[in-house]
């Protein structure tokens, strides 16, 4: 592992696999969207409103998949000092913010003419709430020391407590009465999403997560680049 | 303590192995800590009660106040849909099928909700019996499927969707 710890080494296989994932990203995403928004059917309950749920579950599973490998990154940076572990969990927050808010708006949106509410204080929604308070939490912390290695540090420690949160929003529709549904696709007796409309879910959820990939290998190079910069400056001054 | 350690070991691998230590047993401790704050609290995360739980909490020590608000969960049972004479006012029971409650509500109903689907809905439960609601949330199921698949799987009698109707009414006749 330590081999790509180089960030030169990091680089030289993920600057190649770019142009990859960027097409699957947006070849995934046009094809799901167009699928789920016209050659999907309508629910038999919800009607057209079912469309929402293309957007909603993919950035949930994100919301919870970003903060998953940020939990990843910063313990690897933590135990083993890995340089590029606080990087990574660096780079991901603000995408996983933004799912996590693209999650709970398009929530709301659902629940207003399927409920008959924007929100409620269930188990599920606020659970999610959590999430997005320990992606902005972290997003805090980790800017506001000015030795942004201690700060790293400091923010990768709370998103490792803070990932306790993660197995409490999965099943917080199993453990608690809830408004929100149970789960659909990720449940013991297989998904109860009738394939029609689970193949775009899926295709979207493929291109939701490629375009996290994405963005976190652009995100880190230009961190890295940063970094260089910062160095080169500092060997001036110092001449 | 350094003799304990096998002198192949370097000392930065002891390092590592501490923190990986440390990360763990916090990690333990933390899901202990959420696990037990998370039960104590289960009362007030639950985000309703069924009719049986509201049963079980009258006959406990602490029974409901008129003044306090709470949420009950149910399907609305099969032909108890009622206006009152003032022409405002829902009535209907919910049910769990075991318990029923009857249920007062002045106000619009949201979309979803009829016979058989599965309602949330907000009050207070007067000392007669009656729940007086102050607002009424349909809730939905887990299965997504379209309208033609719905009507064949109805046909067929492999019904087994979110209206409940078949669960409810073979339920309610097998008991006497």
């Amino acid at each position: 592992m330590h081999k790509y710890a180089n960030p030169n080494q990091f680089l030289r296989i993920a600057n190649p696999l770019l142009p990859w994932l960027s097409g699957l990203t947006v070849l995934c995403m046009g094809m799901g969207l167009y699928l789920g928004l016209f050659a999907s059917p309508k629910d038999y309950q919800q009607g057209e409103t079912v469309r929402i749920m293309y957007i909603h579950v993919p950035s949930a599973w994100m919301a919870m998949f970003v903060y998953g490998s940020m939990a990843m990154a910063g313990a690897t940076a933590l135990i083993w000092r890995h340089p590029l572990g606080h990087m990574i969990a660096k780079a991901s927050a603000p995408v996983g913010a933004s799912f996590t808010m693209i999650c709970l708006l398009t929530g709301s949106l659902w629940g207003k003419p399927m409920w008959g509410t924007w929100w409620v204080w269930d188990a599920r929604l606020t659970s999610v709430l959590i999430l997005f308070f320990l992606y902005i939490g972290y997003i805090a912390l980790v800017n506001a020391f000015d030795d942004s290695a201690r700060g790293q540090r400091t923010a990768s420690v709370l998103v490792l407590v803070g990932a306790v949160n993660l197995p409490i929003i999965k099943f917080s529709v199993d453990w608690w009465n809830t408004l929100h549904q149970p789960a659909s696709v990720v449940r013991m007796d297989g998904p109860a999403v009738h394939p029609s409309m689970l193949w775009p879910l899926l295709i979207m959820s493929i291109g939701f997560t490629m375009f996290y990939f994405v963005v976190l290998i652009l995100r880190l190079r230009s961190e890295l680049a940063a970094t260089k910069i910062r160095n080169i400056r500092l060997g001036q001054a110092g001449e | 303590m350094n003799y304990l350690t096998p002198p192949t070991r370097s000392r930065a691998a002891t390092r590592k192995r501490r923190r990986l230590y440390a990360v763990l047993s916090g990690g333990a401790m933390l899901a202990i800590a959420a696990a037990l704050v998370l039960t104590a609290f289960e009362d007030s995360i639950v985000f309703f009660y069924s009719p049986s739980d509201l049963a079980e909490k009258q006959a406990g020590s602490e029974p409901v106040k008129p003044s306090q608000l709470l949420r009950i969960g149910g399907l609305v049972e099969e032909g108890s849909v009622k206006h009152a004479p003032d022409g405002v006012t829902n009535l209907f029971t919910v049910t769990d099928l075991e318990k029923t409650i009857s249920v007062a509500y002045k106000g619009i109903l949201p979309d979803l909700f009829r016979e058989g689907q599965g309602i949330v809905t907000s009050g207070n439960l007067r000392p007669d019996g009656l729940f007086v609601a102050t607002e009424v949330l349909a809730k939905h199921d887990e299965t997504y499927m379209p309208p033609e698949v719905a009507d064949a799987l109805k046909r067929a009698g492999a019904w087994k969707g979110a209206t409940d109707k078949d669960k409810a009414t073979s339920e309610k006749g097998k008991t006497p």
